[in-house]
């Protein structure tokens, strides 16, 4: 993965098969280091599939037999000397944490986070998401929830005016915490 | 800065247009393969291409979707079209330029981009 957004990206798309029906994103940055983590009220996952969820030799897939999306965000974040967790319940969901130094020289960039978010709104418009961003003390929040109440149970959150509403207040919220400067 | 206000209005126009759609259009849906094979290929920038140009292109019977790992990792990204009565597409190796290609020959205009599916990029 050339990005960390990509791996949210992935790592999103299993709570979207385990048929969760809100996640949660988080990217924090204070300091040097950062904090990305993924909520969701999906399935969750048994004890001995948790047990087995870093290996990239293990998957429930049938298409084939490796399942290399949490080993590669485990070791994306263990390379700067970061830390990795993962809580499953069955039932109840699953949570992803994983943090990192961004000042080591095995970072690799944050990249455009904002549109594995639109994507995954557009996409999965039946879905809520919970999207926070924080650097150091500014932070923004986008909850579909609240964007649901304005539109009714008639307009979908992926009409494409919507789509372009959404994609501006991410960049303009973006835009105002990062004061211009990107990771 | 972009209002709950903005929202509402943008809510009221696409309610007026709604109403005014034709609803017996069957819908095509177009999958991209998102699964860690798909991603680290390119799928993001590919379905961004997709619902940027099928949005430009005023084709609401259209919908794009994700699906998971079909099974051909080695030809990510994958993007399938289904259209009613009509056999399944593959499209393999895409890029964000082929795949506003794709939208306009054969989501518009109906003509399957034939160099781009996995029939004639078979090893």
């Amino acid at each position: 993965m050339q990005e960390l957004s990509l791996n949210v990206m992935d790592v999103a798309q299993n709570s979207v098969v385990a048929e969760a029906t809100l996640i949660a994103i988080t990217v924090a940055e204070r300091d040097r280091s950062l904090k990305i983590e993924i909520q969701d009220n999906g399935h969750g996952m048994t004890e001995e599939q948790l047990q087995h969820v870093t290996d990239p030799f293990y998957t429930t897939r049938t298409t084939r037999k490796v399942g290399l999306g949490v080993p590669l965000f485990k070791m994306q974040a263990e390379m700067t000397g970061g830390t990795f967790e993962i809580r499953s319940k069955v039932g109840e969901g699953t949570k992803v944490t994983a943090t990192f130094h961004t000042d080591h020289v095995d970072m690799i960039p944050i990249g455009d986070m904002e549109s594995t978010i639109l994507l995954l709104i557009t996409c999965n418009p039946d879905r809520d998401f919970v999207y926070f961003r924080s650097k150091e003390e500014k932070s923004f929040t986008l909850d579909t929830r609240e964007l649901r109440e304005v539109l009714g149970g008639d307009v979908p959150l992926n009409a494409p005016d919507v789509t372009q509403w959404i994609k501006a207040y991410l960049q303009e919220n973006l835009d105002s915490i990062q004061g211009g400067t990107t990771l | 800065m972009k209002s709950l206000a903005e929202l509402q209005a943008i809510r009221d126009k696409a309610r007026n247009q709604m109403s005014a759609r034709e609803d017996s259009i069957e819908n095509t849906r177009v999958l991209v393969g998102m699964a860690t094979c798909g991603i680290a290929a390119g799928a993001r920038p590919v379905m961004t291409a997709l619902m940027e140009e099928i949005t430009k292109r005023e084709l609401p019977h259209v919908t794009v979707t994700q699906t998971g790992c079909i099974g051909i990792c080695q030809y990510e990204p994958v993007v399938e079209v289904l259209e009613p009565g009509k056999e399944k597409v593959t499209y393999v190796n895409m890029t964000p330029e082929k795949a506003i290609r794709v939208v306009n020959d054969h989501l518009v205009n109906g003509n399957v981009v034939t160099e781009y599916t996995i029939g004639a990029n078979a090893k």
